[in-house]
């Protein structure tokens, strides 16, 4: 019982910070303590991002399945949800007006966060049940062709914009953005501590060995999938509402390849190192624009067009001085109890 | 039946584009297992090193068959030392590690190429220069082509053929297909496998490059980013085909090819838009892998390089 009233208490707290700090982003700010506007999107960011690395890190760092088509789910949570608030949205929110504005809003953000989880779960099986027969490297290039052929298919309806983009709208903030990044990182700690958590680990290490133990591997393969995908398409619902405008232009390889960097950087299968992975490559670009231009001749030279250079040095170099990432398999928690460790005197042993 | 043989034509000539950069895609998987992701971005820089040729040896300002023969043979001398550079500095050092290492590097590598040319070219696109007078042809009916396209046909069998030669005939190729065969043994026999692996990559870097100019030729306009589809399209014709298999290579890229362009002329009709054209190769490459992961020639053959 206790544990249950320590988890409410940690909930309540983790609520009430970002609760502040949403406040702070309003134009008033809190009690005069304000966050601008660029600020406060790249603390979005950092919040979106962690949900797309945490969730890959489950397909990609404990499964040990290599998926690079991960925006392509996202973009399927964020086109299905968008139709659904740009079709339903005004009529749920007038039905439900009696309970404030705040409140109307919200829950059509949570319907939409459902529907964006369930359509993209259900892309997710689609993809992974047969793309899942394939390993290494093959798997790798059928995500992609997925996730391409899922972009060119939503280019071509026209009733969510087509070329043309989708205006949606702005449902998202910060707290509902953090809250699930919150409950994201949770959701996905608790199933790699759990049972099922031991299987995916299993499958990564050793497939034939995981088989051969009575694991299920196709089972747990598809199903690491599908929730990777899912909490994929909750990143894409809250893009899409708090950004207010979707391209398909979002969501092309790079994308995908962003959160490879992001896991790669951290160390696959870390959790720590999936967060740590999505916070640096959301700032390192805004670090880079700090820099001035260069004027060589007739032609400038922006730094800040060096973004994905560094970062592609960043994954090369990681590659071959460190290929099990930054992190490795390792928390950071780990590090800092281990230092602990080594501070305290060992008892009587000591000469 | 007049747009059929057009489209025909200008499939196949995509198609052998797909053709010469699969080859790269497909000798180098044959020899290392490793997809090289960065390949297709080498047709892009064969493509900017040929433009730099052409325009810093003022070929642009006057058409002629010598400018284009140094254009063409100087843009795959310079892709080839990029692609011995590439292999040497990334992929040598992770060759001992996972699978998974290599293609994350493989990755890097294509991203590096992609955006330093952004950050020194601009993401603008470039016109690249009419080395050749350029004619329409009427074949009959109301089906063309042009010279630039038999220039590709052309080109392109040639290098191929230099290509089996190369393979079949000469030492250095015998040293490729014992390492692809088994590159332990290969190595054990006195072979210099880190030689071979780099001439591969030389090899297919030189063939990417040749696509890259002879592209630029047909359509001229060149972007740093030009590789990234083109690339992905040749590593689906060389799976096609069946990867590690140079026949099938050019087998896959040629239908490729056809295919896409078959989908934008007729594919309406049938009720897919043109715009699908992007998707029809990925859509093989799932059927392919789903249904003979070992590609069309794949089993069959034994000679693997």
């Amino acid at each position: 019982m206790s544990s249950l009233l320590k988890s409410i208490g940690i909930g309540a707290v983790v609520i009430a910070v970002l609760y502040l700090v949403n406040q702070m982003m309003s134009a008033t700010g809190f009690f005069g303590v304000g966050i601008d506007d660029y600020q406060a999107r790249l603390l979005v960011f950092i919040g979106i991002n962690i949900i797309l690395a945490t969730s890959l890190n489950l397909i990609n760092g404990f499964t040990g399945q290599f998926s690079i088509g991960h925006a392509g789910f996202m973009a399927v949570g964020a086109y299905s949800s968008a139709y659904f608030t740009v079709t339903y949205g005004r009529s749920l929110e007038a039905t439900f007006a009696g309970l404030g504005e705040t409140v109307a809003s919200s829950i059509v953000l949570l319907i939409a966060i459902l529907i964006g989880a369930l359509v993209a779960a259900v892309a997710g099986l689609i993809v992974g049940i047969p793309s899942l027969r394939l390993k290494g490297d093959y798997l790798a290039i059928v995500t992609l062709g997925f996730a391409e052929i899922i972009r060119i298919v939503i280019l071509n309806i026209d009733a969510v914009g087509g070329a043309t983009g989708y205006q949606v709208p702005g449902y998202a903030n910060f707290l509902w953005i953090g809250i699930f990044a919150v409950i994201t990182v949770v959701v996905i700690h608790n199933i790699v501590k759990s049972d099922a958590g031991r299987a995916l680990v299993s499958i990564r290490e050793d497939e034939l060995a995981a088989e051969a133990m009575g694991v299920n591997t196709t089972r747990y393969k598809v199903t690491s999938f599908v929730i990777g995908s899912s909490f994929a398409g909750v990143a894409g619902v809250l893009f899409a509402h708090y950004n207010k405008f979707l391209s398909t232009n979002d969501f092309q390889f790079i994308k995908s390849f962003e959160i490879i960097i992001m896991i790669v950087i951290g160390g696959m299968g870390s959790m720590t190192g999936a967060i740590l992975g999505a916070i640096v490559v959301t700032l390192l670009p805004e670090l880079l624009r700090q820099l001035p231009d260069l004027q060589v001749g007739a032609t400038t030279f922006k730094f800040a067009d060096l973004r994905l250079v560094i970062f592609a040095l960043i994954l090369i170099l990681t590659m071959i001085l460190r290929p099990q990432g930054i992190l490795g398999t390792a928390e950071i928690g780990s590090f800092l109890k281990r230092f602990r460790r080594a501070d305290k005197p060992t008892g009587g042993l000591a000469p | 039946m007049d747009t059929f043989v057009q489209q025909l034509i200008n499939g196949l000539t995509i198609g052998s584009i797909y053709a010469l950069i699969a080859l790269g895609y497909t000798m180098v998987y044959g020899i290392l297992r490793l997809i090289n992701f960065a390949h297709g971005d080498i047709y892009m820089v064969g493509a900017y090193a040929g433009f730099m040729i052409a325009l810093s040896l003022g070929f642009a300002d006057n058409p002629s068959a010598m400018g284009f023969v140094v254009t063409l043979v100087g843009s795959m001398i310079i892709a080839a030392a990029i692609g011995m550079a590439i292999e040497r500095f990334a992929y040598r050092p992770v060759r001992k590690y996972s699978k998974m290492t290599t293609l994350i590097t493989a990755i890097g590598m294509s991203l590096l190429i992609e955006y330093l040319f952004v950050f020194f070219f601009s993401g603008t696109p470039r016109s690249f220069p009419q080395l050749l007078p350029n004619e329409n042809i009427t074949l009959f009916g109301n089906a063309t082509i042009s010279t630039s396209q038999i220039l590709i046909f052309v080109v392109s069998i040639a290098l191929m053929m230099v290509l089996q030669y190369i393979i079949f005939k000469t030492k250095i190729g015998k040293a490729m297909r014992a390492v692809s065969f088994n590159i332990t043994s290969a190595k054990l026999m006195g072979i210099n496998t880190d030689f071979v692996i780099a001439f591969t990559f030389a090899l297919g870097s030189a063939l990417a490059a040749a696509g890259g100019v002879l592209t630029a030729q047909y359509n001229p306009k060149i972007e740093p980013l030009m590789g990234i589809m083109t690339g992905l399209k040749a590593f689906v014709a060389a799976v096609l085909g069946g990867i590690g298999n140079i026949p099938g290579a050019v087998l896959g890229g040629l239908l490729i090819g056809a295919a896409e362009t078959l989908v934008v002329g007729y594919g309406s009709s049938i009720g897919i838009p043109s715009t699908y054209r992007d998707a029809v190769a990925f859509a093989i490459l799932i059927l392919v892998l789903l249904i003979r992961p070992a590609g069309l020639l794949g089993s069959n053959v034994q000679e693997k390089v």
